[in-house]
């Protein structure tokens, strides 16, 4: 029988490492994740994991030994977050450009300049491009669900790349909430053994991983790569019926909230959704005609999915902890290409929020929605980009 | 003197796909064979037989290695994979090879 126990997003990915037995981890410690090697460390040292625990000197290392032993061909977990992300960058590349697997949890948090250790997704938004997977959890039990699901995907023939589960520093990684912690056998069964056929060592079958590619051979390796994400989409919906089948909780590339009839569908990640929509259900008791969407998969972009819901509203409003300086907020941009060819799509506005732990409260989003019911009464949007929550008396 | 390396080339030719892998992995070992990089070379080394004295620097120093022994232990170019990097001409003692500007 699954246990419940309350626990912290932290300890929730330290469980699900566990759970999927991965045999090295090399990880090093930074706010707020810190606490997930440190779990998992307890777990080796008291025999309830039979892992290699690689301590490193830093997050460049904590990644580069983890693509050492995926070369190598087994199962790696590591977590980071903010700077130390950041470090691990040109490693990323590495990583899903020899197609290794591996899994890796993020306490989702703000980049320095100023130093910040509370949470926006300017870290993992910021690592878009690298080649991995993405996955944003809503609270404690997702942060544990989407580990396994994550290397469920990672380790698919059809996929073969790396994943990263965010989750909000402080919000969720410090915050106890109940977990199910799933029986071991069944995630077993859903995961089973990684026995990768391209990437692993054997003197019997000498290969060369990490190779010089010149110009007449790297551009098919960066097309494989961009094509493995794109069937990464279908595999991550049969993971997630499987996953719904096991353990009965049920996940989506982007979950939809009270989106029928509604006029203006707000989307966001991670635990703001939560928090989203507790204030759908108050504004729909007030007569707004307005709904939520989450997008539990940011890489491969549910690009098919922001379609439909786009049919869905006549305004599209996206609330989002990361800015990219110079033009928008990630996701929205995103989700217009997504939407560019379209004939028909929604209004599209955009809403900075939360950075760096700015709480978001129900009066930002008031103000958010005051803009969302403007565009959609004027017919237009003349800028998109909204700073909510901004203390402006301390900018103009 | 034979190329240490004629079964690698031979395999290589004879198995190496140029099909993308996942990972870009090259499952020929032994297969950067096929690459010639005997192109590279700016300076050929030319070789005096009648100056060498059979000591085997330009051998051993050799990175590639480029240089194989015949029968009678003298050294051997392979212009196919010498990259005329000009070690061998800095160690032999005898000044017996001399690094000449390549002509195309």
């Amino acid at each position: 029988m699954p246990i419940r126990k309350v626990m912290k997003a932290n300890e929730a990915a330290a469980w699900a490492a566990k759970l999927a037995k991965p045999k090295v981890i090399a990880a090093f410690p930074i706010t707020p994740s810190t606490l997930i090697p440190e779990k998992i460390s307890e777990f080796v040292a008291n025999g309830e994991l039979d892992a290699e625990f690689i301590k490193v000197e830093s997050e460049h290392s904590a990644i580069s030994a983890c693509v050492g032993a995926a070369a190598a061909g087994v199962r790696t977990f590591t977590a980071t977050a903010s700077q130390g992300l950041a470090l691990m960058h040109e490693i990323l590349f590495i990583a899903a450009g020899m197609r290794l697997p591996i899994v890796m949890a993020i306490g989702n948090r703000a980049l320095s300049a100023p130093i910040n250790i509370w949470n926006d997704w300017q870290d993992t938004i910021s690592q878009r491009d690298t080649g991995w997977m993405q996955f944003y959890a809503e609270n404690n039990q997702e942060a544990l669900d989407l580990i396994l699901i994550a290397y469920k995907v990672a380790e698919d023939e059809r996929v073969l790349l790396p994943a990263m589960v965010g989750f909000d520093a402080f919000i969720l990684t410090h915050t106890v909430e109940p977990v199910e912690i799933p029986d071991q056998e069944v995630v077993d069964e859903f995961l089973g053994e990684y026995e990768p056929k391209h990437a692993y060592i054997d003197p019997a079958r000498p290969i060369t991983q990490g190779s010089l590619a010149f110009p007449a051979h790297y551009m098919e390796s960066r097309y494989t790569v961009w094509e493995a994400m794109e069937r990464a989409k279908k595999v991550i919906d049969e993971a997630f019926a499987e996953f719904e089948k096991k353990f009965g909780r049920k996940y989506q590339k982007i979950e939809e909230y009270k989106t029928e009839d509604a006029d203006i569908i707000f989307v966001t990640m991670g635990s703001l959704a939560g928090t989203l929509k507790e204030w759908i259900d108050k504004k729909r008791e007030e007569g707004y005609k307005v709904g939520a969407a989450k997008i539990t998969v940011y890489r491969p972009f549910p690009v098919e999915e922001i379609r439909e819901l786009a049919k869905k509203a006549k305004v599209l409003a996206f609330l989002e902890k990361n800015i990219t300086i110079g033009l928008y907020g990630a996701v929205f941009t995103d989700a217009s290409a997504a939407l560019i060819n379209e004939s028909e799509k929604p209004l599209m506005v955009d809403f900075i929020v939360g950075l760096g732990g700015r709480d978001v409260t129900f009066n930002q989003l008031d103000e958010a929605l005051e803009i969302a019911e403007k565009a959609l009464k004027e017919g237009k949007v003349e800028n998109p980009i909204n700073w909510i929550g901004l203390r402006w008396e301390l900018v103009k | 003197a034979e190329s240490p390396f004629k079964a690698d080339i031979e395999r290589a030719q004879k198995e190496l796909s140029e099909k993308m892998t996942p990972g870009a992995i090259v499952y020929i070992p032994g297969s950067s064979v096929i690459n010639k990089t005997g192109s590279w070379r700016v300076f050929k080394p030319e070789f005096n037989r009648d100056k060498c004295v059979r000591c085997y620097l330009c051998y051993i120093y050799c990175p590639e290695p480029a240089i194989y022994l015949d029968e009678e232990g003298y050294p051997v170019f392979d212009y196919d994979y010498c990259k005329g990097c000009g070690i061998c001409a800095n160690e032999c003692p005898t000044k017996a090879i001399e690094m000449v500007r390549e002509v195309k």
